[in-house]
């Protein structure tokens, strides 16, 4: 107890000191997954991409971020454990950060796929089952958050099929379609703004203590999304065709319509990951504050410190600003044959499906859901090759995360425990 | 770092290579046209030129061929089928092959084709080298079904063309049966081997018709799956 009076001020800086490289990693890598089908497509540069990517991250994080932060910092583990030995779970957030940032290095360093998500839940649930008791791990949630791991790829692909299959009917298989684009565009624009504003009225800004009634969140969510509709709408009547290309390829044009949808989508993406993925940084950090900040007692309730979600934020955009370029600069290089019509229906399920997550309060991963949705228009025939190796890889990088996460995190407990005490 | 992102989901698109290689093989099959001409005329000089050219346009399609299989593995998730987008490579490729066995049988004999038939065989080549154009017409469509996702209008649209090829090719065979019977009629004056060789550079010739056929064929089949 006396550790926590004595040298709390310490253990807050070493965790927000190791909590910012975690952002700063998620942005310096796991942002380009997140943007890469847009640069891909080529619907946006790289510089565009960087652009968006740092706002809407950091609005990601600052404003829908809470909930999964709160999931990181109290719901992994059974809180009731550590009354009296409040220190110990101070060791174990810190000793998780040390592990699951490890981890990101080594495996960025070696170009394996990671997970961010899947090394913290794995290094917290390591700490707590190995270093303290196997009870002190709130199964049932982990266990729902695993599930989620399963669930969130399948409903986004579900998501995305259906979203494919849609603009097929609606745009592709008329007899104009490009009058057809026009027309629909729009729409798809609507509910990309409607889902991610709905989410961040609902659940995100509890911790600005805006407080926005059931109904009034509905309409707000619908203004916001019409607005977002309206200037879609602005940009495509700007937008210049070529009468000539029209005679040889008729989609160019049509394809022309949907780079516009896809910066809304990129821009959802870039909000979705920036909700979900920095609780991986900063949710244990959160955990470390409030116990150091209430003289050692665990509050159930205490809200997450100020600072903690915009610090978070910036980090991922420091990570973005200092090494984002170059990583999207590999991405661009990629030739595929991904266009614009099928980007925008794989971006579009993956953000929604990542912002209700975070909305849940679910930490899942962005790169799988995105990949899930990918296979989803794959499905639909959308997609000229997928390669199934590297989707296979990325589920085996989150099956070996967990195990790893967790070792390492016990690993840096220990030795807490040995210096601290 | 490509393959540690999203990116790295992609694999490369078959189709493009598939349509620049159908390209190629009807650019092989069109040289038999001045190549005909120069046989007419029988300058063999300029025949020989222009057989190098045509056996150079089949390699360079041979050697996409093969570097188009390298680059499918098992292992892709495509919305087509493997074995059948391979088969059609392979059908593709039969027509340059054939063209330059039609050039080089004649070329080797110096194979003079009686004149009163001249206007009647080149009709006849110019509608059998029309059939290549038009399964290589139907092939260009591949990026457009990819667009809609090888559903509605789009495949409509393919199997029309398929069809005009099936009729296309319906006219080669009627040429073809009035070309031997013409040919029937000169026969005893002609040198007995030449004969059985021009009969055998008709047939191949009706070759380039019916392989693009099958050509059309491979596609419907690919289209017709799942």
């Amino acid at each position: 107890m006396e550790i926590l009076l004595n040298s709390g001020y310490t253990l807050v800086l070493m965790a927000a000191v190791v909590g910012l490289f975690m952002a700063w990693g998620i942005g310096a890598n796991d942002v380009a997954n997140a943007m890469g089908t847009s640069v891909g497509s080529k619907a946006l540069t790289i510089k565009q991409a960087i652009i968006i990517a740092m706002v809407f991250e950091f609005a990601g994080a600052y404003l829908a971020g809470g909930e999964v932060t709160s999931t990181i910092r109290k719901g992994i583990i059974d809180a009731s454990f550590f009354v009296d030995s409040p220190e110990l779970l101070v060791f174990g957030m810190i000793s998780a950060l040390f592990a699951a940032a490890t981890w990101l290095l080594i495996a960025s360093a070696l170009g394996w796929p990671v997970s961010t998500t899947h090394s913290i839940v794995g290094a917290i649930v390591g700490f707590a089952a190995m270093g303290v008791s196997v009870d002190a791990v709130t199964w049932s949630k982990v266990g729902g958050i695993v599930g989620s791991w399963v669930i969130t790829p399948l409903i986004s692909g579900v998501i995305a099929f259906l979203i494919f299959n849609s603009a097929q009917k609606l745009i592709f298989d008329t007899d104009k379609p490009l009058q057809q684009a026009k027309r629909w565009v729009p729409l798809y624009m609507f509910l990309a703004g409607f889902v991610l504003a709905l989410v961040t009225i609902k659940k995100g800004l509890k911790h600005l203590d805006l407080h926005i009634g059931n109904a009034d969140g509905y309409i707000y969510a619908a203004i916001t999304a019409v607005l977002v509709a309206v200037i879609g709408k602005v940009f495509i009547n700007r937008l210049k065709f070529d009468e000539s290309a029209a005679l040889k390829t008729h989609y160019a044009n049509v394809e022309k319509v949907f780079a516009i949808l896809m910066i809304v989508t990129a821009c959802c993406m870039a909000f979705a990951h920036g909700s979900n993925d920095v609780a991986n940084a900063i949710g244990p950090l959160a955990a470390v504050v409030s116990i150091v900040d209430n003289g050692g007692q665990i509050a159930a309730k205490s809200t997450i410190a100020w600072w903690i979600l915009p610090l978070g934020g910036f980090g991922i955009v420091a990570g973005l600003a200092v090494f984002g370029h170059k990583v999207m600069a590999t991405i661009g290089q990629g030739i595929t044959h991904l266009t614009p019509s099928r980007g925008f229906a794989a971006e579009l399920a993956a953000a929604c499906t990542v912002v209700i997550a975070s909305g849940a309060g679910l930490p899942i991963s962005t790169t799988q859901t995105l990949v899930g949705a990918v296979l989803g228009v794959g499905m639909a025939r959308g997609i000229a090759a997928i390669n199934l190796g590297v989707v296979r890889n990325i589920v085996v990088s989150w099956v070996i995360t967990l195990p790893i996460g967790a070792g390492l995190s016990i690993l840096f407990f220990w030795m807490m425990q040995a210096i601290f005490t | 770092m490509a393959r540690n992102s999203i990116i790295g989901v992609f694999a490369k698109s078959p189709i493009k290579p598939l349509e620049k290689h159908i390209k190629l093989v009807v650019k092989c099959s069109n040289q038999l046209i001045p190549f005909f001409t120069a046989c007419y005329e029988q300058n063999w000089s300029e025949a020989a030129k222009v057989r190098r050219k045509l056996s150079k346009l089949e390699q360079d399609a041979d050697a996409l061929k093969r570097q188009l299989r390298l680059e499918l593995p098992g292992g892709l998730f495509m919305p087509v089928d493997r074995a059948d987008l391979l088969e059609l490579l392979t059908q593709q490729d039969k027509i340059a092959n054939r063209a330059k066995d039609i050039a080089g049988r004649v070329l080797g004999r110096k194979l003079e084709i009686p004149t009163s038939l001249q206007d009647q065989f080149s009709a006849y080549l110019s509608r059998c080298v029309d059939a290549t154009e038009k399964a290589a017409e139907a092939i260009n469509e591949l990026d457009d079904l990819l667009e809609t996702g090888f559903r509605g209008r789009e495949v409509a649209l393919v199997e029309k063309m398929i069809n005009q090829l099936d009729e296309i090719e319906d006219d080669t065979d009627d040429m073809q049966i009035a070309l031997r019977k013409d040919l029937l009629a000169l026969e005893g004056d002609l040198n007995p081997v030449d004969v059985m060789f021009l009969y055998q550079i008709i047939d191949w010739v009706g070759d380039l018709a019916d392989l693009a056929e099958r050509v059309g064929a491979r596609l419907e089949i690919l289209l017709a799956r799942k």
